[in-house]
C-alpha cells in the first residue's frame, strides 16, 4: 500500500508531528513517502529521509509555497494522488487546512483525527470532544486521513531515503501571504513536551500567572499551557490553549493548577500519563480525574512546590 | 454584497454526553440541543459586517431535519435576514454537506460563505475546506479577525504558534475560530420578530446531491475511563509521589 504523508515543518525544522504521523502510516502500510513543500527546505528534506522505513522524500519547493497555503498545497497534493492508496497529514493548522481540501478535489470522505490504527482501513477516533470514541471504516478506494499525533510515539531515525524533486502545481492564487506573528518561547513545545504545567482562571491576574507558573515551568523544565478561561481573561496567549478546540497534548506528566476541568479541557488531556491537579475547590472535576490531587491555595503551594523541587 | 453562513444543530456544548450500551451510538434523546457555538460566531461576524455597510443580506443555510429550524430561528433572532432549510432525516458526511451547500451557494451567489471551524458533535473540521474546493475558491481557515477590503478579505488565523494573516480575492470561504468574535444574546423582541422572516424549506432529494456516505461506523464506546486517583495532603506527599513514579 503507497502511502504519502505531508511532513510537517515551520520552514526551519522538521517537526516531531512527522515522526508521530509516520508511526500510524507504518502501522497501516510500508511503502511511505514523505512530501516536503516549501520553499529553501532541503534540510528539512534530509530529516525526513533520516526518519526510519521511509521509502523516499519528495521535495516540492517554489515561492507560494514558502507559507504553506492551503490552495498551492492542495493543487500539488492531488497532482501526486494517483500514486498513493493513502495520503496522510498530521492534526496541525496546516494538516487541518490542507486535506480536507484535498479529499474534496479527489471526491473523498476524510478520516479526521484517528487514535488508532485497528486494520488498515478501520481507525478509532474521538468525538464529542473525546466523550466517545468512534470506529469507522472507510469504503472509497483511497483514503485521505489525519492523526492526532498525542495518540503515537515517534519513529526513530535510522535511515538515509532518496530524496527526489518534484514540480509543484502551479499556484491557484487564491490566497497570498501578509505577516505571520509567533509566540517566541525558549521553552518545550507543547505537544512534544515530556511535562506541561497548566493554569486557568484561578491565578486571578496575567501577573500572577506568569509570575507563578513560568519559574515552576523552567524549574520542571516543563511547557506551560492555559485553560481557555486563562486565554480568553487574557493570562496567557492563545496557542497555549489546552483542549478541544486547542492543544491536544499527551505528556508523562501534566499539573493542572486553579484549572476546574471542564469538559472541553479534559478533552485535550486524557491522554495524559499522570495528571496532577492543585485547585481549592476540592469538588472541581478535574480533582476526579487526576492521579493526585492537592486541596489548597495555588499562590501558597506554587512557591512551596517550587522549593520542593530544589 | 452577500454573505452565507452554515449553521448546524448540535448537543449543547455543556451536556455530558452518554454512550448507548449497544455500541450503536450516542443517547440523544431528551437531550438539550443547540447551534454549533463555532456557528454562533459565524452567525454574529456576517450580522457585523451588516451592521457597518461591508455586505447587504446574511442567509442563513442548516441541513437536516425539520428541529434544525429552531437553530435557524436562533441565528435570524441574531439578526440574519432569512434562512433556508435543506431537509434530510440522515446524518450527512462533511463531504455529502460541503456538495449540498454547494448547490445551494451556486443558486444565492454569495460573496463569503461563513462556517464553524469544527462541530463540537463529529470534530471532523472539514467541511469548509471542503466547499471552498468544490466552488474553487480561496479559503480561510481558523479566522480570528475580519477585514473586508474592496474585492479582497484580509483574514487573520489562529495557527500553531501564533497567527498568520493571509489576503484573498473574493469569493472566500471563511471558518470562525474561537477569537473571531463574542456572539450577542438574542432578546425577547427580536426572538418574536425572527418568527416573521422567512426560512424557505427544500427537500434533499430535490437537490440532486450525491451524498451516499463513505465511512461506515462500526461500534461508538466509552473512551476509557482514568483509574481514580489519590489524595495528597500537601507539597511535600505530592513531591514524594512524582518521585517514586519517576515522573520528576
Amino acid at each position: 500500500m503507497a502511502i504519502l504523508l505531508l511532513a510537517e515543518h515551520n520552514n526551519h525544522s522538521l517537526s516531531e508531528e512527522t515522526a508521530k504521523a509516520l508511526t500510524a502510516a507504518h502501522l497501516i502500510g510500508s511503502d511511505v513517502d514523505i512530501l516536503v513543500c516549501g520553499m529553501k527546505v532541503q534540510s528539512i528534506a534530509e530529516n525526513s529521509a533520516k526518519l526510519a522505513g521511509v521509502r523516499q522524500v519528495l521535495i516540492a519547493e517554489a515561492d507560494y509555497l514558502a507559507h504553506q497555503l492551503a490552495e498551492p498545497m492542495a493543487a500539488t497534493i492531488v497532482e501526486l494522488a494517483n500514486n498513493y492508496d493513502v495520503i496522510m497529514a498530521a492534526s496541525t493548522s496546516i494538516g487541518k487546512s490542507v486535506m480536507p481540501r484535498v479529499a474534496a478535489f479527489l471526491d473523498l470522505m476524510q478520516i479526521s483525527d484517528i487514535i488508532a490504527v485497528v486494520t488498515p482501513d478501520t481507525f478509532k477516533r474521538p468525538i464529542y470532544a473525546g466523550n466517545a470514541i468512534e470506529t469507522v471504516r472507510a469504503n472509497d478506494y483511497q483514503k485521505i486521513i489525519t492523526v492526532r499525533t498525542a495518540s503515537f510515539a515517534p519513529t526513530p531515525q535510522g535511515n538515509s531515503a532518496p530524496i527526489k524533486t518534484i514540480t509543484p502545481a502551479p499556484n491557484p492564487n487564491l490566497s497570498s501571504f501578509v505577516k505571520e506573528e509567533t509566540n517566541i518561547s525558549d521553552r518545550p513545545n507543547l505537544t512534544s513536551a515530556r511535562v506541561i504545567v497548566a493554569g486557568g482562571r484561578g491565578f486571578g491576574s496575567q501577573e500572577k500567572f506568569m509570575e507563578l507558573l513560568i519559574p515552576l515551568a523552567n524549574k520542571l523544565g516543563a511547557a506551560v499551557g492555559a485553560s481557555r478561561a486563562a486565554v480568553d481573561a487574557g493570562y496567557a496567549p492563545n496557542d497555549w490553549q489546552i483542549g478541544q478546540t486547542g492543544k491536544i497534548v499527551a505528556p508523562k506528566l501534566y499539573i493542572a493548577i486553579g484549572i476546574s476541568g471542564a469538559i472541553q479541557h479534559l478533552a485535550g488531556i486524557m491522554d495524559a500519563q499522570t495528571i496532577v491537579a492543585i485547585n481549592k475547590d476540592e469538588e472541581a472535576p478535574i480533582m476526579h480525574i487526576a492521579d493526585y490531587a492537592l486541596v489548597g491555595d495555588l499562590h501558597h503551594i506554587i512557591p512551596e512546590l517550587e522549593k520542593a523541587l530544589l | 454584497m452577500k454573505i452565507i453562513v452554515a449553521v448546524k444543530r448540535v448537543v449543547d456544548y455543556n451536556i455530558k454526553i452518554r454512550v448507548k450500551p449497544d455500541g450503536t451510538g450516542v443517547d440523544l434523546s431528551h437531550v438539550k440541543m443547540s447551534m454549533n457555538p463555532f456557528d454562533e460566531i459565524a452567525v454574529e461576524e456576517a450580522i457585523r459586517q451588516k451592521e457597518v455597510g461591508k455586505i447587504s443580506e446574511v442567509v442563513l443555510v442548516s441541513i437536516g431535519s425539520e428541529a434544525a429550524q429552531e437553530t435557524l430561528q436562533v441565528g435570524l433572532a441574531m439578526g440574519a435576514d432569512r434562512a433556508i432549510l435543506v431537509k434530510t432525516e440522515e446524518v450527512l458526511e462533511p463531504l455529502a454537506i460541503a456538495k449540498t451547500l454547494k448547490t445551494i451557494i451556486l443558486e444565492e451567489k454569495p460573496t463569503m460563505v461563513f462556517l464553524g471551524k469544527q462541530a463540537i458533535d463529529d470534530e471532523s473540521n472539514q467541511t469548509g475546506q471542503m466547499l471552498a474546493a468544490l466552488l474553487g475558491w480561496g479559503q480561510a481557515t481558523f479566522a480570528s479577525h475580519l477585514n473586508i477590503e474592496g474585492h479582497q478579505a484580509i483574514i487573520t488565523r489562529e495557527v500553531d504558534g501564533g497567527t498568520q494573516t493571509i489576503c484573498l480575492p473574493l469569493p472566500v470561504v471563511m471558518t470562525t475560530d474561537l477569537r473571531l468574535n463574542e456572539p450577542r444574546y438574542t432578546s425577547l423582541p427580536n426572538i418574536i420578530k425572527a418568527k416573521k422572516k422567512p426560512i424557505e424549506q427544500k427537500a434533499l432529494a430535490d437537490l440532486c446531491v450525491d451524498t451516499r456516505a463513505r465511512l461506515t461506523v462500526l461500534n461508538i464506546e466509552e473512551p476509557q475511563s482514568r483509574q481514580a486517583g489519590i489524595k495528597v495532603a500537601n507539597v511535600a506527599e505530592l513531591v514524594s509521589a512524582l518521585k517514586k513514579t519517576s515522573c520528576i
